[in-house]
């Protein structure tokens, strides 16, 4: 099959289009923005036939692409999608154009800029499509690289801290999530499997549930860094608000996707027992971090930080979406993802329009923007509403469906995470309040330039998003729907078929010597 | 003692090198070298030569030779190959540096080829006799080699390493004597033969004395804790491609002989020496990145951060498996390519009499010297065990033996240190390209292509083994496997 080699080539296109880059003169700088232009679009354009080529009805892995790679260890490269991960592919490729268009303005080591974002949307998309545990590992790794110089060269004030944290806060959990993975590894050979890294093999393994519980820790773990879930969350709010626009853009549109996405692939199908376990203990977080970011949102003075705060409290609610284990949420889950991947992105976007004229983001340093640019109060008011989850915009879709599934699964859960609905709309409100209405006192205020045809280019695409999303989301829940019910009644399968296996020593029982250091 | 004259085929590359070595000596003495690379030429053409030969050992059954001191399997000629990845690269980056520093003499050449005969022959080793004189030959050419600038520094970094190097030997002559005493020879094969008529270590104490005694030798060479004192001190002191060539080439031929030793003919006393290992192997890394973070010259970081390698190499000797030893081949040949590679970087930025190595002399360098930040940056990232490079590749597969073994725990201490590790690794990367150059460091470097052959040898290495490594796990399974 042709087609299948269409998730290799959106995963190593930018590859590519970075290394020619760096034959490119740096003083050349328009000649290099034209190129990271061109090499996201055709990327982007590569993808579009995915929406075709997919097969909406089937819930298994599509367009798969398996090659030996380390083959003494059972390493392969494995490639494929399915509905949980398809739209992610398309919303990273989506923003990296988009990003690449709000980057117009860099103008500072623009070559080197545009290296790390084409290497990052690499390394994004090969995360997202990967189905070889070990290959993931690889490029969910390897994503941090780029995006660290981007926080640390091109960065705010305090860029160094914010990026230094960044890396080692996710490194840590990742690593953990290594030594997992490699017990997982021999638990598999040792129960009989191939040799191999799978992840579509790996969920057949029949797992007691104590050992589940401890692969489960180190798994969640890493991925709740990178969620961020309270309490490990704090490496966000430095990374975005130091970030350049387009990084933040990136940061909270798809890396933080990784987070949920890790769960959806990995944390929760292989380890379903100590989900459920865990469930109560996860859905805790998700409220708390839901109602934490909101409260912390409000009383930010910089609308950057308000905005990467308000990430905290939504992607509160994916999780709780996804830990309702059923169809409403999930699907919610997933598509509040995506929902914030816009929004946020846009505000993120937004953000960058009114530093780039003010290099301030101090609400207090604005106010009556609403006279001097109308437009950008029009568009900043959509997102806003978006954000918060106005009906007939991308956000309600979601929420709603995060609510539902939520109270089916826990009212109490739900009941506080719709107090989170009302405290959004204060702090965006109230934010968007202090900076657009009022008296225009400010003498650098009054004459601010509205939007420029440039900054139209990329809130316009968003904008049409924010719209469609809202208005007829089918289009898009169709094809999650079909791969959600199955990945449910995996997980319920699974549950069902381990509940009765025992193991007393949950690590040591699966390894054919038991050598304890002690000896 | 019979001595058949075939046995001389296992010592050809042995030999070749050796008569480079005194080939050398020669040309310097009738042909002074200044301003030529003549001997550097002439070491490395000998040293393909040797590796031209040391090929045909793998795939070949292991055959051993001269009364069974010596060996020639493919562990043997994987760690050769080593020694002479370690020769080359040390060559390429000592070539500019020597004749900057105005120390451009073939004695360099020289004594750097007989370290290399003591290191290949250590792996070779079947032998504690023939191992201890290995090691020596290895050792002695190194502390002239580490005071061969007679700067100050370097004057007492060779004292020091001279010292305490012989007392480390001592002790493990004695264990070795001890060795003697209870097993009656100190041929592995005798000893394991020995060993299995024993019920139990307890019933030899002395043997058991001198086991200890070996490791302590072991761990001297190969710096873990505690006896890694002497190794900031040294390796800050040397000429920096002497750092480099004590860092790569002296770890990892001590660990080719450690591994072999102890897993061949000491396999009896595992229950001892495994939890004792554990214990040094978790010190050591901790140690080594712990002091590691604490450090603002880059050359003393780096010698922290051999600490910490040993360390995970030390998780490989815990373990003791064949796909342990594995890991710990690909480990090494990983090590050798990014810390040349590294060490080679530090020399550029350096002058005359000047080493510039504190971290402020970094400042902003990556975007003066695009390329040069670029090696810099993959070696640092290596070193930190970030993929997709070969220092991942060589921590994941040691982790992974350890974690088939059930030492979970220690696998998790080995990835939390790697985690502490990346904050010193990516400060480099902090001032190479977060700061803003303050000096004139970075404007003027000093390279040659030799240099910069050993830089891009080392990039492109990091990377293929990094991305491909298949091939290269598949030798190093094959050359594990016996074990």
């Amino acid at each position: 099959m042709s087609e299948s080699y269409i998730l290799s080539i959106l995963a190593f296109l930018p590859l590519a289009g970075a290394f020619l880059l760096l034959f490119m003169k740096s003083e050349n700088v328009g000649l290099i923005r034209f190129w990271t232009l061109g090499v996201a679009l055709a990327n982007f354009v590569v993808s579009l036939p995915l929406l075709w080529l997919f097969d909406a009805s089937n819930p298994g892995m599509q367009l798969q692409q398996k090659y030996a790679w380390i083959s003494s260890l059972g390493i392969s490269y494995h490639v494929g999608i399915d509905g949980i991960s398809f739209w992610l592919v398309l919303l990273t490729t989506f923003l990296s154009v988009i990003c690449i268009v709000s980057s117009w303005s860099v103008e500072n080591k623009v070559r080197e800029y545009m290296f790390f974002f084409l290497l990052l949307e690499t390394g994004m998309i090969g995360a997202l499509i990967s189905l070889d545990v070990f290959l993931f590992y690889i490029f969910w790794e390897a994503m941090l690289i780029p995006m660290y110089f981007l926080i640390g060269v091109w960065g705010g004030k305090e860029r160094i801290y914010a990026a230094v944290k960044f890396f080692i806060f996710t490194m840590v959990g990742s690593l953990l999530m290594l030594v997992a993975i490699m017990a997982l590894y021999y638990i598999n050979i040792n129960a009989g499997g191939d040799a191999t890294f799978s992840i579509l093999e790996w969920y057949k393994l029949p797992l007691a549930p104590s050992v589940q519980m401890i692969m489960f820790a180190a798994f969640a773990l890493a991925f709740a860094i990178k969620v961020p879930m309270w309490p490990v969350h704090t490496w966000l709010p430095d990374a975005h608000t130091q970030a350049p626009t387009a990084g933040s853009v990136i940061l909270a549109g798809v890396l933080l996707k990784m987070g949920t996405y890790g769960y959806l692939r990995f944390a929760m199908p292989l380890f379903p027992n100590a989900v459920e376990a865990a469930t109560p203990f996860m859905m805790t977080l998700a409220v708390i971090g839901i109602i934490y970011g909101a409260l912390v949102a409000m009383v930010q003075k910089d609308v950057k930080k308000l905005v990467a705060y308000s990430s905290v409290s939504h992607l509160g609610y994916v999780m709780l979406g996804i830990f309702a284990l059923n169809p409403q949420g999930v699907v919610g889950g997933i598509y509040q993802s995506l929902n914030h991947g816009i929004s946020t992105g846009a505000l993120f976007l937004l953000v960058g329009v009114i530093y780039e004229r003010r290099h301030t983001r101090m609400i207090e340093d604005f106010g009556g923007l609403s006279k001097s640019m109308p437009w950008y109060a029009t568009v900043f008011m959509v997102v806003t509403m978006s954000s918060i989850g106005l009906p007939g915009l991308n956000g309600f879709v979601g929420e709603f469906l995060i609510m539902l599934g939520a109270y089916l699964a826990s009212p109490v859960a739900a009941i506080f995470a719709a107090s989170g609905v009302i405290l959004a709309a204060g702090y965006m409100l109230w934010m968007y309040r202090r900076v657009f209405f009022g008296e225009c006192d400010k003498e650098e205020n009054q004459n601010l330039k509205d939007l420029t045809k440039l900054e139209w280019g990329y809130l316009l695409p968003m904008l049409v998003f924010v719209f469609w999303m809202g208005i007829y989301p089918g289009f898009f829940t169709a094809k999650m729907e079909p791969t959600v019910d199955a990945w449910l009644k995996q997980v319920d399968d699974k549950r069902i078929a381990c509940s009765e296996l025992v193991d007393e020593n949950p690590i040591a029982m699966f390894f054919t010597e038991d050598v304890s250091p002690s000896e | 003692m019979d001595f058949q004259i075939s046995d001389l085929s296992l010592l050809a590359p042995h030999m070749v090198v050796t008569g480079t070595a005194l080939l050398v000596l020669l040309v310097e003495a009738f042909r002074p070298g200044k301003g030529r690379s003549d001997a550097t030429y002439l070491s490395i053409l000998g040293l393909l030569v040797a590796a031209g030969l040391t090929l045909k050992q793998f795939g070949a059954p292991a055959s051993t030779g001269f009364a069974g001191m010596l060996i020639a399997d493919g562990y043997a000629a994987f760690f050769n190959m080593v020694a002479y990845v370690v020769g080359i690269l040390t060559l390429l980056v000592s070539d500019s540096y020597f004749r900057s520093e105005e120390y451009e003499h073939g004695e360099f050449h020289a004594l750097m080829l007989m370290s290399l005969v003591g290191m290949m022959l250590m792996s070779g080793s079947n032998h504690l006799m023939l191992m201890f004189l290995a090691l020596e030959t290895m050792s002695i050419s190194i502390y002239a080699m580490a005071g061969y600038m007679r700067t100050k520094e370097g004057t007492e970094s060779s004292f020091k390493y001279f010292l305490l190097g012989g007392a480390s030997s001592a002790f493990m002559l004695y264990g070795i004597a001890l060795l003697y005493a209870s097993c009656g020879t100190t041929s592995l094969t005798g000893m394991v033969e020995y060993f299995s008529t024993l019920p139990s270590l307890s019933d030899s104490p002395m043997a058991l004395a001198g086991i200890a005694l070996v490791a302590a030798g072991f761990c001297f060479k190969i710096a873990a804790f505690p006896f890694h004192v002497w190794t900031p001190d040294v390796y800050q002191g040397a000429p920096t491609s002497v750092t480099a060539f004590m860092a790569t080439g002296v770890k990892a031929a001590a660990f080719a002989a450690f591994f072999r030793i102890f897993v061949v003919a000491f396999p009896i006393a595992s229950g001892a020496w495994t939890s004792a290992f554990w214990v040094l192997a978790v010190a050591t890394m901790t140690m080594g990145n712990f002091a590691a973070l604490a450090q603002r010259d880059v050359k003393r970081m780096l010698a922290y951060s051999s600490i910490a390698h040993a360390g995970y190499l030390l998780i490989g000797m815990v373990t003791a498996t064949s796909e342990a030893g594995t890991g710990m081949l690909f480990y090494l040949i990983s090590y050798v390519f990014m810390n040349i590679g590294a060490f080679g970087i530090v020399i550029m930025l350096g002058k005359k009499g000047e080493d510039r190595t504190t971290l402020e002399d970094y400042a902003g360098v990556g975007f003066k010297k695009p390329l040069l930040g670029a090696a810099l940056t993959i070696f640092m990232f290596s070193m930190a065990g970030i993929p997709p490079t070969a220092g991942f590749i060589g921590k994941f597969l040691i982790f992974k033996a350890a974690v088939h073994e059930g030492y979970i725990w220690l696998a998790v201490l080995g990835v939390l240190n790697s985690a502490a590790s990346v904050y010193y690794y990516l400060r480099v990367l902090v001032y190479m390209y977060f700061r803003e150059s303050e000096s004139e460091s970075g404007d003027v470097i000093r390279t040659s292509p030799l240099s910069i052959l050993a830089a891009a040898i080392s990039v492109i290495a990091i990377l293929v083994l990094g991305i491909a490594p298949g091939y290269l796990v598949q030798i190093a399974e094959a050359a594990t496997a016996a074990f």
